[in-house]
């Protein structure tokens, strides 16, 4: 016969003790909260070379030495068929209305569907280089549509927006973009 | 009107909320006795009150009242009607609206029905009840008011996450939550009972029923749940790991260790501390799930309210409850006296067992959830997924599956394994059988062999302790033990089947070519648009067939777009055979495969594009999920079972009083 399991005296209270530790833990985690974006391994470098054509009649493609024009820049990579696109366009729309130079890179996208895009959601871009493989996509780290470069005036790369720019990022936009004025 | 009158309705429960905890807690006094007796009432009244509150935000949920926040943000006129309804709880002050309704009406029905335990003990579990509630009332009164106008009234609400726009999700949340008010429930026995002083198992009988039922909630909360993630996510898997996964089994497995250590309680009085320590952290489970998932302190594909400020709220409320029951559980423990005896080898030493090492899993579980934070705290980030999880959990579910099989058939307090040797040797003959078919197919993995050959033995097992009963006169716990174990063998074999056979494509074709994957041949007949009431979907009609001759069958998995807010969802298609289930999702159309085709644009003639289809042929994979209500039907016989028994005892001792009455006695 064994007895019931009859725990000593201190193991009564490792309970509380545990949970005590969790508190800190969480604590820790509330008032500290990690950054949770993803850093980019671009951040810092100059903007790959690339020189596109121009995705729309009437406006110049995208040759990545005119945003070392000594202006900050921001790059957004886009697409007609991508939905967040349509999201992010309002928030563009308002970056372009600053006077932000804003210069697009369609993916693999038709001079039809781009045009009717633009016309329903606006039309923020200086100019529109034609990705057409998407070859430019990956050279910049790309792993999606859409996503945003901030560039500064020598060309290099200041930040990566990943997903589309929600209302609540053109805060961290604007801020990045003056970094980049530096 | 009717937002004010909820509101009103939430402030009167909240206040007598705060009168439950000052009676109760005073009823204990020798001077405040005389208050005792408005426990009771106060607390059926304040279910009642919380009931009316939850009532009126449905109503105003289901004619879209934009006026109210919460409607605005949360909901849309052009929503079918049972989502909109579903709405009331698929936000987070709702959803904690609804806690706080069941969590007062149980309070009621404990209220007005339990009379086994010293009225003493019941004051102090009635006051814990209401001590629990009012941080909820206040929390939601305090910061996240349902209720709360909104001037302007927009023209159109905000939507629903149309990924939320799910039967089985409006219904996955409130199944959870009434388990953990379940558990609430227990929480506050074990308060009540360390208060008093009073283990027993008169403790044990009062506090099972809503172990037991929290626990069926919680089983039938998370088979839907994984199930809802099968087939709404579109990833072929069952379980993720995620931490609002993770939320919800740590409460159902400290439910489970629970259940069994109430049951030893009630027939044997043993494992007194030991109880009373599992009902408080039961319920600490079902608290730290919940404050995880709300405070977004860990990132999840589930996240939802995510709020750093209510997270603080939580973590306090936690901080207060459990802090304070295990402190009193530090105090008190040493003084609940020893229980009853046993030996190693019995009924008690298999639960025990059970216990040690569901209680191992759960740590496990809670471990890896919680070291992302860990980590990141130290400046690392990670993130802990199945290769951690899986190994680890099987460490201590192999062992405990292997006493399952045994555990049942020991007699209590002391017996011997050459008594029930004989019952096993079909079961090892099964495992044995089992394993040399598993190596002839070869190539199956550690963990699914082991779990393949421990399913079939344990089906057997399972069922051993009918063996040599009158089956009519078989009690409903041991029908329902039976069938929860017997469950258990049915969702392990599911589980690792589907993990040892399945079969996954991912193709590109164009409309009419044929693709083959396990024993289906599919052919994609049509690609086509659909439109639904709030969102348009291009539809694949696929055309399976199993095997060479077996009949056509049609499938059709959407891709789907919803424009309120604007989402992309895939609805996948299922077609279930008895052995298991074929799973289909369309993709988007695949990109041109070179430069030259994109030049002529994604959206090109149709006979030239080509569908990306993903593919599975998963073999018995439903078994998990029929597993999983098997277990949840056991739990329901043995609850059946001792409510059963309650009434009849209650009935019993209404004709004795009566008849005592009769001959003037």
């Amino acid at each position: 016969m064994t007895d019931t399991p009859k725990a000593p005296r201190w193991a009564l209270w490792l309970p509380l003790a545990l949970f005590l530790g969790f508190v800190v833990l969480v604590m820790i985690g509330l008032y500290h909260p990690a950054d949770r974006n993803i850093s980019s391994g671009l951040v810092g470098k100059a903007m790959p070379q690339f020189d596109l054509p121009p995705a729309l009649p009437g406006r110049p493609g995208l040759d990545s030495k005119i945003l070392a024009n000594g202006k900050p820049h921001l790059v957004n990579v886009f697409a007609s068929w991508c939905i967040p696109c349509r999201v992010e366009a309002p928030q563009l729309g308002e970056l372009a209305k600053a006077g932000i130079p804003i210069e697009g890179i369609s993916v693999r996208d038709t001079t039809e569907n781009l045009q009717g895009f633009l016309e329903q959601n606006g039309d923020p871009f200086q100019r529109v280089g034609a990705d057409d493989d998407g070859k430019v996509q990956l050279a910049l780290g790309s792993s999606g549509v859409p996503e945003t470069y901030v560039v500064d005036g020598k060309g290099t790369i200041v930040y990566q927006h990943i997903g589309e720019i929600r209302p609540e990022h053109l805060g961290l936009i604007l801020e990045k973009l003056n970094e980049a004025k530096q | 009107m009717i937002a004010e009158l909820g509101l009103a309705a939430l402030w009167l429960a909240a206040a007598l909320a705060g009168l439950q905890l000052v009676a109760g807690s005073l009823g204990l006094t020798v001077r405040g006795a005389v208050l005792g007796g408005a426990v009771r009432p106060v607390a059926m009244v304040q279910g009642l009150l919380a009931l009316l509150a939850f009532a009126c935000l449905i109503y105003v949920f289901s004619v879209t009242d934009l006026s109210v926040k919460l409607v605005a943000l949360n909901s849309h006129s052009m929503k079918p009607l049972i989502f909109k309804i579903a709405g009331t709880w698929g936000n987070h002050e709702g959803s904690m609206l609804l806690w706080v309704t069941v969590m007062g009406m149980a309070g009621g029905v404990v209220a007005l029905v339990e009379r086994r335990l010293p009225e003493r003990t019941m004051l102090a579990t009635l006051a814990g009840q209401a001590f629990v509630s009012l941080g909820f009332y206040a929390f939601l009164l305090l910061a996240s008011n349902p209720f709360e106008r909104l001037s302007p009234v927009p023209a159109e609400g905000n939507g629903l996450n149309p990924l939320l726009q799910d039967l089985g999700l409006a219904f996955h949340p409130p199944t959870l939550y009434l388990g953990y008010v379940g558990l609430s429930i227990a929480f506050s026995f074990a308060i009540g009972a360390l208060v008093t002083r009073e283990v027993g198992p008169a403790f044990a009988r009062a506090m099972r029923p809503w172990v037991l039922g929290a626990w069926i909630f919680l089983t039938v909360g998370i088979s839907a749940g994984s199930y809802w993630a099968y087939y709404e996510l579109g990833w072929g898997g069952w379980w993720f790991w995620d931490p609002v996964e993770n939320a919800s089994l740590m409460p159902w497995l400290a439910a489970t260790a629970l259940l069994h250590s109430c049951s030893v309680l009630a027939s044997r009085n043993a494992l007194r501390a030991w109880t009373v320590m599992l009902g408080v952290v039961a319920f600490s489970m079902s608290m730290i799930g919940t404050f995880l998932v709300r405070s977004g302190i860990l990132t999840s594909v589930h996240a939802f309210a995510v709020d750093p400020q209510r997270g603080t709220f939580i973590l306090a409320l936690l901080a207060i409850y459990i802090g304070g029951a295990l402190t009193l559980f530090g105090l008190r423990a040493s003084t609940v006296t020893e229980g009853e005896r046993f030996a190693i080898v019995s009924r008690e030493g298999a639960l025990v067992f059970n216990n040690v090492m569901l209680s191992a899993i759960l740590g496990i579980v809670l471990f890896g959830t919680l070291y992302p934070l860990v980590a990141e705290s130290m400046g690392a980030k990670v993130s802990v997924g199945p290769p951690y999880f899986n190994p680890m959990s099987a460490l201590f579910a192999v062992p405990m599956l292997v006493v399952l099989a045994v555990g049942p058939l020991l007699r209590w307090r002391r017996d011997r394994f050459a008594r029930i040797g004989r019952g096993l040797v079909i079961p090892a003959m099964l495992v044995a059988a089992a394993i040399i078919a598993l190596l002839a197919i070869g190539g199956v993995a550690l963990l699914p062999f082991l779990g393949l050959a421990l399913a079939v033995g344990l089906g057997w097992a399972s069922l051993l302790p009918l063996k040599g009963r009158n089956l009519r006169r078989t009690p409903l716990p041991i029908w329902g033990m039976v069938t929860a174990h017997f469950g258990i063998a049915v969702a392990l074999f599911g589980m690792s089947s589907e993990s040892a056979f399945s079969v996954e494509k991912l193709v590109a074709v164009k409309v009419g070519e044929i693709t083959e994957v396990g024993p289906w041949g599919v052919k994609l007949d049509a690609v086509e648009p659909v439109a639904g009431p709030n969102w348009t979907a291009l539809e694949a009609r696929l055309l399976v067939r199993y095997g060479a001759d077996g009949t056509v069958t049609r499938m059709l998995p959407q891709s789907r777009s919803f424009w309120a807010p604007p989402q992309q969802t895939s609805e996948s298609a299922l077609l279930t055979r008895w052995n298991g289930q074929l799973y289909a999702v369309l993709g988007g159309e695949a990109p041109a495969a070179n430069g030259k085709d994109a030049a002529s644009g994604p959206v090109s003639d149709d006979d030239g594009a080509r569908w990306q289809l993903r593919l599975w042929w998963k073999p018995f994979v439903p078994l998990i999920w029929l597993g999983g209500m098997l277990i949840a039907l056991g739990g329901a016989l043995a609850l059946a079972g001792h409510v059963l028994a309650d009434l009849k005892r209650i009935v019993a001792r209404g004709k004795i009083a009566y008849r005592r009455e009769r001959q003037g006695r």
